[in-house]
């Protein structure tokens, strides 16, 4: 998977415009010749371990396990990496394959700002152009990561078409690639996008689950249950895939249930939504019964989006992993309690998968152990929940 | 044959050069839109592309973007589009050509679409976002339907890509005369008037370039190798402002300048 149309199952594909084709079968060209290119495995390995800080521990959080006194509970400790989330993964990856394509800009989408700052930083790594498209609302919640994209020398565009969220980031990004396909690389900051992208950033975020697999042979763990939160699915994805195919690990995807099941309060894709076409992908969406693209909400900006990876869209319908929600108000519960438990502040994208721990741990036993990705860190957000709390940090 | 493909063929044979006007569908509101099309067929007009909006259009610009929000705003649906080509129905015999992304098209489920849409009166359809490779299924329930899908070909294109396009080319073949989104700019339309060339090898079936064109002299400097040029946002910008006179006074200047040029 996928197959040589770019599907998984039904879902997939290239839904784009034909001028985005042709640079798209370079892209598959160029990817298929270098993922097996041991020289290009080293540099891209090197960077993600002397500039990234890979591997990333997978840490027994002894406190939260006896928290809730059932299953060991282990951290894997994205949040550790070089500007702090696992996105840092997938922009290396990319970045040294767009050098090897000899392109000369990268542009990319953003959120919430993690995959942006991760492309600026890779960008002034390998000093390289980096343009950075923002939806105008976004860069106002967001204002500390747009300075440390520009900081890092990248340009950061408002987005004030559509809505001005991560999903119109998303679509001026294709358009501005469309414009200057001759030149310049797309990062595309999830497992979403026409083929090869989903199968791309797939690639380059498993090293999250590859490692995993090693940690827990090493330690002698009895791993049950993977958890990971679920917006595009990219730390999910990574989670996950290398561990598909064992039957004893439950795999669980967590997405923001926002503050209700009403339409435009979530980012519930895959357990509300209705399978649709968005930036190039045919997967769950929220949409309207008209097949317009519904705005997803969450607290979490890097959750809310409409759309899914359409490997997850295949990974729900065939059972291979199971998906869930949790509401803001659990989410900012774990972002609480692992603070205080563990001295670690998760992002809260992170804190969606530690907020499933209340309803998974009753249900585990003691000798069985469960893995949460802890995808990011929480600093970017201490000061939406301080202000959530009634804190006031003027 | 179809009333497109009618209309190619006759201009080809008259030696002009042919117009198709783009109109967001529902963009202020559908009483405008209706007027857009009248007025755009008295202003010299040879085929109608019925913009449907959706809310995430990749292929389009500022201008079609912003189209597409107000009518969105504005109550536009697919029913209601539906409702627009037979009430265009009742008046003109002009081709209808739909433009619009896939996502309303699976909605709406693509047979019943094309049952409906036809029976209402429209004669094919664009959709920028379901290149070759997505399109076989369409195509094929298309072809049954004698409702023209149409291809793309882009300054991009490889021959080995035009080969296979030209093979399954249906109504005529959207040249995109540049790398990017819709909207008007200056464009180097030599580029597009090579690839037509290449095209023009490969097929009988009618080329229209579109993207970019604003003015007579982007027509002329489009329609070079081309039997066609499209022009979208220029129009759709008059018609955002109820400008319908604007609107007319540039369709009628550029049949002008393609008209003239054929003598």
């Amino acid at each position: 998977m996928p197959d040589k149309n770019g599907r998984f199952g039904a879902f997939g594909g290239q839904y784009v415009p034909e001028t985005v084709m042709p640079v798209l079968m370079e892209l598959q060209e160029a990817y298929a010749k270098y993922k097996e290119d041991p020289e290009f495995k080293a540099e891209v390995d090197g960077y993600l371990k002397e500039y990234a800080g890979r591997p990333t521990k997978l840490y027994y959080a002894e406190r939260l396990t006896k928290h809730y006194g059932k299953a060991k509970i282990y951290l894997k400790r994205e949040d550790l990496l070089h500007t702090g989330a696992h996105k840092i993964n997938n922009a290396l990856a990319q970045a040294v394959l767009a050098k090897k394509m000899g392109k000369k800009r990268i542009v990319a989408e953003t959120g919430a700002g993690q995959h942006g700052v991760a492309c600026a930083t890779v960008a002034a790594l390998f000093g390289m152009e980096c343009c950075v498209f923002m939806g105008e609302e976004d860069i106002r919640r967001q204002s500390l990561n747009v300075f440390r994209m520009r900081l890092l020398g990248s340009k950061v565009i408002p987005v004030t078409s559509g809505t001005g969220t991560l999903k119109d980031a998303t679509s001026e990004a294709i358009r501005y690639w469309a414009s200057n396909i001759n030149d310049t690389h797309y990062i595309i900051g999830s497992v979403v996008g026409p083929h090869p992208y989903p199968m791309i950033v797939r690639d380059f975020q498993a090293v999250i689950g590859e490692e995993i697999k090693a940690q827990v042979k090493a330690n002698n763990v009895n791993l049950k249950y993977v958890v990971a939160c679920v917006g595009g699915g990219s730390n999910a994805m990574g989670t996950f895939y290398p561990l598909k195919d064992d039957k004893a690990v439950t795999k669980i995807g967590v997405e923001a249930a926002g503050r209700s099941d009403k339409e435009g309060d979530h980012a519930k894709s895959l357990t509300l939504g209705r399978p649709g076409v968005l930036h190039g992908a045919y997967s769950y969406l929220l949409q309207t019964d008209d097949g317009q693209v519904v705005e997803a909400y969450s607290i979490s900006a890097g959750l809310d989006y409409p759309g899914v990876g359409p490997e997850h869209s295949y990974f729900k319908d065939s059972g291979i992993v199971k998906y869930v929600a949790v509401d803001d108000k659990e989410a900012l519960d774990a972002f609480q309690l692992l603070s205080r438990t563990e001295g670690i502040i998760p992002a809260v994208e992170s804190s969606h998968a530690l907020a499933y721990l209340e309803k998974l741990m009753p249900t585990t036993k003691d000798d069985e152990a469960v893995v949460v990705c802890l995808s990011g860190r929480g600093d970017k957000d201490v000061q939406m929940v301080a202000s959530i709390l009634g804190e006031d940090l003027k | 044959m179809t009333r497109l493909s009618d209309k190619l063929e006759s201009m080809r044979k008259a030696g002009k050069k042919a117009l198709f006007i783009y109109i967001t569908a529902g963009a202020p509101d559908f009483q405008t839109t209706v007027e857009a099309v009248k007025a755009a067929e008295k202003a010299g007009a040879d085929v109608i592309e019925i913009g449907m909006p959706f809310s995430d259009p990749i292929a389009d610009g500022p201008v079609i973007q912003e189209a597409s929000v107000i009518a969105l705003k504005n109550g536009a649906t697919m029913k209601k589009i539906l409702g627009l080509i037979k009430e265009l129905r009742k008046f003109t015999q002009i081709p209808l050509v739909g433009m619009g992304y896939i996502n309303n098209i699976l909605t709406y489920g693509v047979e019943k679409f094309i049952d409906d849409f036809k029976d209402a009166g429209l004669d094919g359809m664009i959709i920028p976002d379901l290149p070759h490779e997505e399109s076989a299924d369409m195509r094929a329930v298309c072809k049954q339907a004698d409702f023209h899908l149409i291809e793309f070909v882009t300054p991009n294109t490889i021959p080995a890509r035009i080969k296979e396009t030209c093979l399954s080319a249906d109504g005529f073949i959207y040249c995109v005369s540049v790398n990017g989104v819709t909207g008007v700019r200056a464009i180097d339309y030599s580029v597009i008037n090579d690839i037509a060339k290449l095209v023009r090898e490969e097929t009988s079936v009618p080329l229209a370039v579109g993207f970019g064109i604003g003015s007579p002299e982007a027509a002329l400097a489009a329609s070079e190798v081309a039997d066609a040029v499209i022009v979208g946002s220029a129009v759709v910008k008059k018609i955002l402002e109820k400008d319908i006179a604007g609107a007319s006074e540039l369709i009628a200047a550029i049949r002008t300048a393609l008209d003239e040029r054929v003598k």
